[in-house]
């Protein structure tokens, strides 16, 4: 009886991690399959049109986007998480406060986020569709993300290590960039490299902000689409699905360079707690 | 010479009186070992000696204690500048994850020595005091870390030294090291004996005779009995230290 049960369990066990691997493999297959033979170096040329309906001006949108949004998401998100963790005393209200705020906003569909940036940036501040908008927007999005993976990663710091710092004399920003930070760092790298990957795949929030204009931005006030919007767009609008294809195996790498960057610096972090 | 005192000193976490009433005098350039049950207050009262217990939320102190006849907590006391005088070793071995070297240059650094021949110097010399130079001359590049547990702590002595401190404390530094580590660690404090003053906490009371000059004897947060470790040990006054010598106690 009991053999069968533990028999039973085993097998949707497995047939789960089957079903997983096999949506995952068919997904990633798929659009590899149908992505790779329409890449044609047309796709590739410096100006859109809408014939050769280019990524090239997206592609250079999402890494203007992605440098400007870091920019300010990091410093602001790592600071933050430095003051929590290690300038608030235990158990402050105000501290609570940010950790329920950050807690929640990292739960917010990004479409939210979407709306906020339209009717706060675009309309209100009259930044119009625009980079800085998008950027704006998006950086308000990720920085939960940075704040909580930085207040983990500093959390983790072992507190003799602070101790024996303030032992020898050195005060607490010493402390801090000098031994807090170093073994710390790697875990606020990965959450970085977590927002980008989450800006890179976002399209609604940036719909309703950044715009979908076909070129490159132009400066902070102009409207451009980046590489998943784009995908979108082209997908969408139904001419040009083979080239959505094409976009998304793009997309598909930079993803998966961002991901396996993000768990090589994670695995870092984890070994440096061990030994 | 009395190089510390502690007078009518008391310490609170919150509501609790984890320390009542501490007098006690400690001469210079000797050993003083601090022994007791756990949750006594031996730890409490050593960190307070140099303000690491600023560090702990909800820590509150009464009374003084003189360094050189200057209360430490006198409001203009500068914390960092107390604490580069009155060093300290912890229990675990605690290096930071860097190369011996710097580990040793962290603390000159924070106090404003640059000068590459000079840490080189002062490098040598801690790490020659905390008699583990032999073992580390030809790798001072390599990560502390990857020391043995001895090592490390004898890292941590020569870390503590390299800002030439007056006072070094000890919270049981040999609790978790192996007897051999043990013995060299206990052999090293006798030779700093010469330049420091040491005050030294033990749950080893083979340790406290073999190491110290005097011996203060804490139970629930008071000291019962201060005095030479010789005396201590072989003819107490109070018959709570005579058990817990003996190992009489509950
Ligand atoms: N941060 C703290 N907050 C509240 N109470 C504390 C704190 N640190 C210590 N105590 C309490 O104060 C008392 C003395 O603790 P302390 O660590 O000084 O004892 P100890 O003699 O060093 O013990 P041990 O031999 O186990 O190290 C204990 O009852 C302990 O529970
Ligand atoms: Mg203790």
């Amino acid at each position: 009886m009991n053999n069968l049960k533990s028999n039973i369990i085993r097998y949707i066990i497995k047939l789960s991690a089957l079903i997983t691997f096999g949506a995952l493999f068919f997904l990633v297959g798929y659009i590899l399959y149908r992505g790779i033979p329409n890449l044609s170096p047309s796709l590739f040329e410096f100006k859109y049109t809408s014939s050769n309906v280019s990524m090239f001006p997206s592609i250079i949108n999402t890494l203007i986007l992605v440098s400007i949004t870091l920019v300010i998401a990091t410093p602001i998100g790592v600071f933050t998480a430095f003051y929590l963790v290690e300038y608030a005393n235990r158990g402050n209200k105000f501290v609570d406060l940010i950790r329920i705020t950050t807690e929640t906003l990292s739960g917010i569909p990004s479409i939210v986020y979407g709306l906020f940036g339209m009717l706060f940036f675009v309309y209100r501040l009259e930044f119009s569709y625009s980079l800085i908008a998008g950027t704006l927007t998006a950086a308000i999005m990720v920085l939960p993300l940075v704040i909580r993976s930085t207040e983990e990663a500093l959390m983790s710091v072992d507190d003799s290590l602070r101790e024996a710092s303030f032992g020898l004399g050195a005060g607490k920003l010493r402390t801090i960039f000098r031994v807090v930070l170093p073994v710390a760092m790697p875990g606020i790298l990965s959450g970085v490299i977590l927002s980008i990957g989450r800006i890179v795949g976002e399209t609604a929030a940036l719909i309703y902000t950044f715009g979908t204009a076909t070129q490159m931005a132009g400066g902070l006030f102009s409207s451009g689409r980046t590489l998943s919007v784009q995908m979108y767009m082209l997908s969408n609008e139904g001419l040009h699905v083979n080239e959505s294809f094409a976009t998304g195996v793009v997309l598909l790498i930079v993803i998966l360079i961002i991901n396996s960057l993000s768990t090589y610096l994670s695995n870092r972090l984890t070994k440096g707690r061990t030994n | 010479m009395d190089k510390l005192i502690i007078k009518d000193f008391d310490l609170y976490y919150d509501d609790f009186h984890a320390l009542k009433d501490i007098n006690m005098n400690i001469a210079e350039k000797e050993i003083t070992a601090f022994i007791g049950p756990s949750g006594c207050g031996k730890s409490s009262l050593l960190k307070s000696l140099n303000r690491m217990n600023d560090l702990v939320e909800g820590c509150k102190i009464t009374g003084e204690v003189l360094l050189d006849g200057k209360n430490i907590f006198d409001k203009n006391v500068d914390v960092n500048k107390l604490r580069k005088r009155i060093g300290m070793v912890f229990q675990k071995p605690n290096p930071f994850p860097m190369s011996i070297y710097d580990n040793i240059a962290y603390g000159p650094r924070t106090h404003n020595i640059k000068n590459k021949s000079k840490l080189d110097e002062i490098v040598e010399k801690s790490l020659r005091g905390a008699a583990i130079w032999d073992e580390v001359k030809d790798d001072l590049k390599k990560n502390a870390l990857r020391l043995s547990g001895g090592q490390q702590q004898r890292i941590c002595i020569a870390r503590a030294l390299a800002v030439e401190p007056e006072i070094l404390l000890m919270d049981e530094p040999t609790s978790a090291l192996d007897p051999i580590s043990t013995a060299k660690i206990e052999e090293l404090i006798q030779q700093l004996k010469e330049d420091y003053t040491i005050i030294i906490v033990t749950h080893n009371m083979q340790q406290a005779t073999r190491v110290s000059d005097k011996t203060a004897f804490f139970l629930t947060g008071e000291v019962i009995e201060f005095n030479d470790t010789d005396t201590l040990f072989s003819v107490p006054k109070n018959k709570k230290t005579e058990d817990y010598i003996t190992g009489r106690f509950g």
